[in-house]
């Protein structure tokens, strides 16, 4: 039984992490109708940074601000150069700008800290009083210091001017400039913050998954079945998914098919949602009159 | 008295094709003013020119300031208010929050919360909704909160496409009466495109009518309303 209950909770613990990524992977889905195939790229590359600073000396927390905050820029950055000048392009060309960055990043991370395999320290005590038989103070920890990011950009976007700006730019760009919203500069928040989210979730998998260029490809895998399966225009959709999809991949791995074959989960349901429910659980049916 | 606005030589392109041609007109400051016209005339293309969401060229002063070449935003932050075709309200968002996003330009909060109340009293419907998504008005109570919405900024000039679309008689004479108001009582100045000419004539002060992209005539709306073509072609009479 509590084997069981361990593979729900280290279910459920990654699966903060994957709506995390979801989350990252609907916002700039939401404001430009793109999926962002750099962004576990854009995490990994984060957490490489937070590994740098760490090592020379930095305290984790010190560090993962600071990290969460560069990667925040970052990602300002790279929509202000990279992107804003195909805004208006089609949807082919923005993919292959995507798959650029991705290539770009990934390289850029083995040519800087090189493509050996490293350890990510966990800012949770292995015995501390977070751990019990059933859950590690690490998953335990990661699950929560996700929950307080989602909480954050809740709070974010409910209640204040600039994240409701954010939603107006998002649902009716025009309308939106006529009220004086400056939309592009929207849309490079959404890239900060997106960045941002992904550097969490990047630093809270590493301890497990360990530190190299390849880390994310997985987890955006993960990430995007969960997005799909919340439905990629639900933000609260994005993180149900990650809950579902991190529970399943574990009990699937454990009980039903091997370790071995646990990726393909995540590949099977990403074919199976899109041919049997393309909207996903929560997403909206839209309608057009043509 | 100086302009408000002053368009000269203003040309409107959608791509390659030209819209409006070498379009002169000016706005007095706390006047209303209409443009009239038939579909396609380019009614709509002289606000959206106004507001630089279309290509233009010639030049455009608003309070002696050139707007050519500015973003919409920028044009918006100088104190233009645009309720555009279609309302464009944000249809996900609660009649409050629309409200909200109208001023988000403005720094002064408190005076925020008293014209949000101030609207509410305007149109009461939209005080017993204002909770409500935006998506769920009628079409009439859309129309209201985008006037709203447009007057959270304290515009200097408010640009209205066809308030009168696809809206019941009884609300369309409701909404002048309160445009007119509007007008009078905060001195707002209106420039208002509108199909329906008779109605656009008893609310505004001077007139303008295009013909496919040209200034065909112009004038006091009593003048206007009284020329024999005007009122063979767009009044019916």
């Amino acid at each position: 039984m509590d084997a069981f209950l361990h593979q729900i909770f280290s279910g459920l613990a990654n699966g903060c992490i994957y709506g995390s990524v979801a989350l990252a992977l609907v916002m700039i889905y939401q404001a430009t109708h793109h999926i962002n195939f750099a962004q576990g790229e854009m995490a990994t590359f984060s957490t490489f940074i937070a590994w740098a600073l760490i090592n020379s000396g930095w305290p984790y927390w010190a560090a993962f601000f600071a990290t969460v905050a560069i990667s925040f820029l970052a990602g300002v950055l790279v929509q202000r150069i990279i992107l804003r000048p195909v805004e208006k392009a089609p949807v082919l060309t923005n993919v292959i700008v995507f798959i650029g960055l991705l290539v770009i990043f990934n390289s850029l991370a083995g040519w800087i800290f090189e493509h050996t395999i490293k350890s990510f320290p966990s800012p949770f005590a292995q015995k501390g009083m977070l751990a019990t038989s059933i859950f590690s103070a690490h998953e335990l920890g990661s699950a929560l210091v996700m929950l307080c990011v989602l909480a954050a950009l809740y709070a974010f976007f409910k209640f204040t001017p600039v994240g409701l700006a954010m939603r107006a730019a998002a649902q009716n760009p025009e309308s939106a400039r006529l009220v004086g919203i400056r939309v592009s500069w929207m849309l490079a928040m959404g890239w900060g913050l997106a960045a941002a989210i992904g550097s969490v979730a990047g630093m809270m998998v590493a301890p497990v998954v360990y530190l190299d260029p390849n880390m994310m490809g997985g987890i955006l895998l993960y990430g995007f079945a969960a997005a799909l399966l919340g439905g990629i225009d639900n933000p609260g959709g994005a993180v149900l998914g990650g809950f579902i999809v991190g529970v399943l991949e574990n009990l699937l791995g454990a009980y039903v098919i091997g370790t071995e074959l646990k990726l393909s989960v995540a590949l099977v349901m990403i074919v199976g949602i899109l041919t049997l429910k393309p909207n996903g659980l929560f997403g909206k049916h839209v309608v057009t009159r043509v | 008295m100086s302009k408000l606005l002053e368009a000269r030589k203003l040309c409107a392109y959608y791509g390659a094709t030209q819209v409006l041609f070498d379009v002169d007109f000016s706005l007095e400051p706390g006047q209303i003013t209409a443009i009239l016209g038939a579909n396609g005339a380019g009614k709509t293309t002289t606000l959206r020119a106004i507001c630089q969401m279309v290509r233009t060229s010639g030049s455009l002063e608003f309070n002696g300031q050139q707007i050519t070449g500015k973003s919409t935003e920028g044009v918006v932050r100088l104190g233009v208010a645009h309720v555009p075709d279609g309302r464009g309200t944000f249809t996900a968002l609660s009649v409050e929050d629309n409200l909200r996003l109208g001023a988000y330009v403005r720094g002064d909060k408190h005076q925020v919360a008293e014209d949000m109340e101030k609207a509410y009293k305007r149109f009461p419907r939209l005080a017993e909704r204002r909770h409500q998504q935006a998506g769920t008005l009628s079409g009439g109570e859309q129309q209201m909160l985008a006037i709203s919405r447009a007057l959270m900024l304290r515009p200097k000039l408010l640009l209205l496409d066809e308030p009168s679309f696809g809206l019941a008689p009884l609300i369309v004479a409701e909404i002048f009466r309160i445009m007119r108001r509007i007008n009078e009582e905060d001195g707002v100045s209106m420039l208002v495109v509108e199909q329906n000419a008779s109605l656009a004539l008893d609310l505004a002060h001077h007139a303008y009518l295009l013909e496919t992209g040209v200034v065909a005539l112009s004038g006091p709306a009593e003048d206007i309303k009284r020329d024999e073509s005007v009122r063979r072609a767009y009044l019916g009479y």
